[in-house]
């Protein structure tokens, strides 16, 4: 597929890598500069004690710690979804499996005030959780809700492709072999669907700790117990205080930026593991053209899994049949 | 090809969307004002063009815009090009001077009253038939009382909350500075949920069912019980409490950029004629007005009221003391 | 012939076969409680969510909220959201064509720090991408001065609005049509290059037909992106009613008005339109299958 050692024949490299970089630039990173060279005006001790104010840190904690939770649940709950929806038939499947990408086409905002009306006190769920005792919605509870409402399609979406093209050989040598069914899941299946599992863990973690819209109408916002980090950087603003805001929003950037390190080392390592070498870009994704015989090749849930979900979403675009329409 | 074809066309809707923004018949002013003036200026509006059409022929068009007071005021320091703001209280306006020289540092001389044309007071809501027995600001600390305020941090209501309730342990038998920290302290460790805005606090204290008292602006516990029933919240009036002073200015630098301090003048000016005052009486701010204060007197329950200059010192002071990073309310919320 | 063979394996007829093969099949118990698991948390995190938006919108009636939805700052609102959606999907459209042009093309070095680079507004905090521009345009940030000198709005004004929308969804489409221009290789291209067809003819007739189907689902994800952002565009929209609310700040302005069933209409707007994407993506997923 490379050829490298070609000359280049085709046209428009100048013209369209120009393009790409000049405009990212110009919408994306100057920008994003501006965060830091606003930030390295301030004295260090400003900093400092701007991003380890008390409130700060609980928000630090409340972001990551619940975001971290949520991603958890939803490396759980997801596997469930994405092991039913390709092991079993059940009624209403084809609706369910469209629905699940809900999260990405819904506005954040819709999702926020539709989990607060179903978590409060009085609402659908609310009144029955009330009388126990368990507070959701305006408490640490909300957070984690929302959280997990706006994270769910990813592990589904990482780990369906996986399993969907999972060898079915491996499993019946492993049964041929004496062993169990959890025993074959635990030491024959788990081990392949892990890289697609701790992807799609990283992506719902990544995309939880910036969320804002859904989870300001639920957290309840109490200082120290539910403000989440990015609505610290909005409070700041409000108080005119721009360079605490940048600090906090600095500290953030470095972390969105570790994560998606992180991601593309674990998208890597996913391919490393399915034996192929290191993904060129992050991998095609979509499938060259189908072939019937689906069990005997898992080559395309590598390249599908790992393709981009951080986008989170699973295009299950064939590559077309070439029809070299040159004239 | 394509791609210049595709730049055509997105510059070509870009253009569109920019022509697309509605033009205004004559004249048109932005008032940016705070979360509980919705309604208010809502009326206003509507009555200040008939008035300015009548009187000048030209047909005025008032946008709103709405949030917690001092996010508010950030907007318009960043540019957001306000005709005329509408603000909770004097620090917020001040900053439009201090913060990005929009208006003169005299703005609140240019007006009667301070620049306030109607004024408003803190008070409790509480739900139905006072459950828990709330009548003064002390019973707020008893034990099991939940109670919901906007957060002092973003919300003008918020810190007229707080000053409150700080006058009042000052004002007790004994009270001292350190007592009326602790009170507050004590107070703040009562407050569940902390919103950004006063319009936010009462949706989560009338609508979610969250608290037991909510400490609101007179006019949004008014509205509160008016728009969702009488028969679910009472309004206790605390012995003591705040004079809140809403003050309104025009943004100097806006007005004569956009040729509106004319109109924009006279907007402010008919907040504080005999038909202004009715409109506030109505929505139910504390009008100026002597003659339309009598009307409406049996509106307001009597309560002693003190102001923020006789026990703060003014507002850049108690700003500072209070609500500055590392302030007072950081320390008490530290723990 | 590959492609009927492959509608023979819909995902049915796979669990079916998977159901039926002792090997790759649980006992009844263990599947019914994986189904039920399963399920449950779909029915409590998704389904729910979803009806409560219909159900309030329809709380009060039918008359509420046609008035709801056709009240002047809701219109506005709507025609702001559409019209920035309009100005982004095109600009981001034309990015990633070039963009996934360039990366999949040619060879050269710091390619995979510019991917990364495409991928950093997915795991920008929105509140930061909207900061980011008060930084740069608000008239204490670098170019405020200036602009307000000559008496252009960026900074709570459509064109702030715009590019903070452009900003969460850069890297939408080029990230649809990398992966897939890599999988298709050049070697089409390079042929009718060497046949002698000119740079535009070859993208035209070679590449775009290949690529269509990603290229319509990559905007098809941006603009229900573009549409429904909400954190970006709060910080810099200004919140002007009937001028600078999008319509996921309407819903945030009604809510806060205790108009909850107007809050509810305008927000089932947008989950109609969330739906409507879910099933334009599943037709191009189907005909894509197909092709």
């Amino acid at each position: 597929m490379k050829s490298a050692s070609l000359p280049r024949v085709l046209p428009g490299f100048t013209l369209s890598l120009g393009y790409t970089i000049s405009y990212l630039s110009l919408i994306v990173l100057i920008p994003l500069a501006a965060v830091f060279i606003k930030t390295s005006a301030m004295p260090l001790d400003a900093f400092w004690q701007a991003v380890t104010a008390p409130r700060v840190l609980a928000s630090y904690r409340l972001s990551f710690g619940m975001a971290l939770l949520a991603a958890a649940i939803n490396s759980v709950f997801g596997l469930l979804l994405a092991w039913s929806l390709v092991r079993y038939r059940f009624p209403g499947k084809k609706l369910v499996d469209a629905l699940v990408d809900l999260p990405f086409a819904l506005p954040t905002a819709v999702a926020g005030i539709a989990l607060t009306a179903l978590y409060a006190g009085n609402g659908w769920i609310g009144r029955y959780l009330d009388p126990l005792g368990i507070k959701v919605a305006f408490g640490p509870l909300g957070v984690l809700v929302a959280l997990v409402f706006i994270g769910l399609p990813f592990v589904v979406r990482t780990v369906q492709p996986v399993l969907e093209d999972l060898d079915t050989e491996l499993e019946e040598a492993a049964t041929c072999l004496g062993a169990h069914r959890w025993q074959t899941f635990r030491h024959v299946i788990l081990p392949v669907l892990q890289p697609a599992l701790m992807t799609g863990f990283a992506l719902a973690f990544a995309r939880a700790v910036g969320e804002y819209g859904s989870v300001i109408f639920i957290a309840g916002n109490i200082p120290m117990v539910s403000e989440i980090t990015p609505l610290m950087i909005i409070s700041k603003l409000e108080q005119y205080d721009y360079s605490g805001a940048t600090a906090i929003a600095s500290v953030m950037l470095v972390v969105s930026f570790l994560l998606l390190l992180a991601i593309n080392g674990l998208q890597a390592w996913s391919a490393r593991k399915r034996g192929q070498g290191p993904a060129v870009a992050s991998g095609p994704r979509a499938r060259p053209p189908e072939h019937s015989d689906r069990d005997s090749t898992s080559s395309t849930a590598r390249e599908r899994a790992q393709g981009n979900a951080a986008i989170g979403t699973r295009s299950r675009l064939a590559a077309e049949p070439r029809q070299g329409r040159s004239e | 090809m394509a791609l210049h074809k595709l730049t055509v066309l997105a510059t070509t809707l870009a253009l569109l969307a920019g022509a697309a923004a509605p033009a205004f018949a004559d004249v048109s002013l932005l008032n940016v004002s705070y979360d509980p003036t919705r309604e208010l200026y809502q009326d206003f509006n509507t009555a200040f063009a008939k008035y300015w059409k009548t009187k000048t022929g030209e047909t005025v068009t008032v946008k709103q815009s709405h949030g917690g007071s001092g996010k508010q005021a950030r907007a318009v320091i960043d540019g957001l090009e306000a005709d005329v703001v509408t603000l909770a209280l004097g620090y917020d306006v001040d900053a439009l001077n201090t913060e990005a020289k929009l208006i003169p540092p005299t703005w609140q001389k240019r007006l009667p009253n301070n620049a306030s044309p109607y004024t408003s007071t803190i008070v409790f809501l509480v739900r139905k038939g006072n459950p828990k027995g709330i009548k003064d600001w002390n019973d707020l600390i008893k034990p099991g009382v939940e109670v919901v305020t906007p957060n002092p941090k973003t919300s003008g209501g918020a810190r007229w909350n707080y000053l409150a309730a700080w006058g009042y342990a000052l004002k007790q038998p004994g009270g001292s500075e350190a007592k009326a920290k602790d009170f507050v302290k004590q107070l703040f460790q009562h407050v569940k949920v902390l919103d950004s805005g006063a319009r936010g606090a009462t949706v989560t204290f009338t609508q979610r069912n969250i608290g037991d008292v909510l400490l609101a602006w007179e006019n949004e516990a008014y509205l509160s019980t008016k728009e969702l029933g009488p028969d679910k919240f009472d309004i206790v009036t605390p012995s003591v409490s705040i004079l809140a002073e809403p003050p309104v200015s025009v943004v100097d630098k806006v007005v004569d950029k956009h040729g509106t301090r004319k109109v924009a003048e006279a907007y402010l000016q008919y907040l504080y004629s005999p038909a202004g005052q009715e409109l506030a009486a109505q929505n139910y701010y504390r009008p100026r007005d002597p003659k339309v204060a009598a009307k409406y007197a049996d509106k307001f329950s009597k309560v002693k009221l003190f102001t923020i200059d006789q026990v703060f010192g003014g507002w850049t002071k108690a700003q500072k003391v209070h609500f500055a990073d590392g302030g007072v309310f950081d320390q008490i919320q530290a723990k | 012939m590959a492609a009927t063979v492959s509608t023979l394996y819909s995902h049915h007829d796979r669990a079916a076969l998977l159901e039926s093969r002792q090997a790759t099949r649980e006992n009844p118990w263990v599947k019914g409680s994986i189904l039920v698991a399963a399920l449950s948390f779909f029915g409590v995190f998704l389904l729910l969510p979803l009806l409560v938006v219909f159900v309030e919108a329809l709380a009060k009636g039918w008359g509420t909220y046609i008035d709801a939805l056709t009240e002047p700052d809701a219109r506005s609102a709507i025609w702001l959201t559409l019209g920035a959606a309009a100005i982004s999907v095109p600009l981001n459209l034309v990015f990633g064509v070039a963009a996934a042009w360039a990366i999949t093309r040619f060879e050269f070095r710091g390619k995979q720090l510019l991917i990364t680079l495409i991928d950093l507004p997915f795991s920008v905090s929105p509140v930061v991408a909207g900061l980011v521009y008060v930084l740069v345009f608000s008239n204490h940030g670098w170019f405020g001065p200036w602009l307000s000198a000559h008496d252009i709005k960026i900074i709570f004004a459509i064109p702030g609005i715009v590019l903070a929308t452009v900003f969460v969804t850069v890297p939408f489409i080029a990230r649809e049509l990398i992966p897939l221009m890599q999988a298709q290789g050049r070697e089409e291209e390079e042929a009718a290059v060497v046949l002698g067809a000119r740079g535009w003819q070859v993208f035209w007739h070679v590449t775009l037909p290949n690529i269509r189907w990603a290229l319509l689902y990559g905007v098809i994800l941006s603009n229900a992106r573009a549409m429904g952002e909400f954190g970006a565009v709060s910080v810099v929209s200004g919140h002007i009613r009937g001028e600078t609310n999008t319509l996921p700040l309407h819903v945030e302005i009604l809510y806060n008005e205790y108009n909850f069933a107007a809050a509810f209409a305008v927000a089932s707007l947008l989950a109609l339109l969330a739906l409507l994407t879910l099933v334009v993506k599943s037709w191009v997923e189907w005909r894509a299958r197909r092709d």
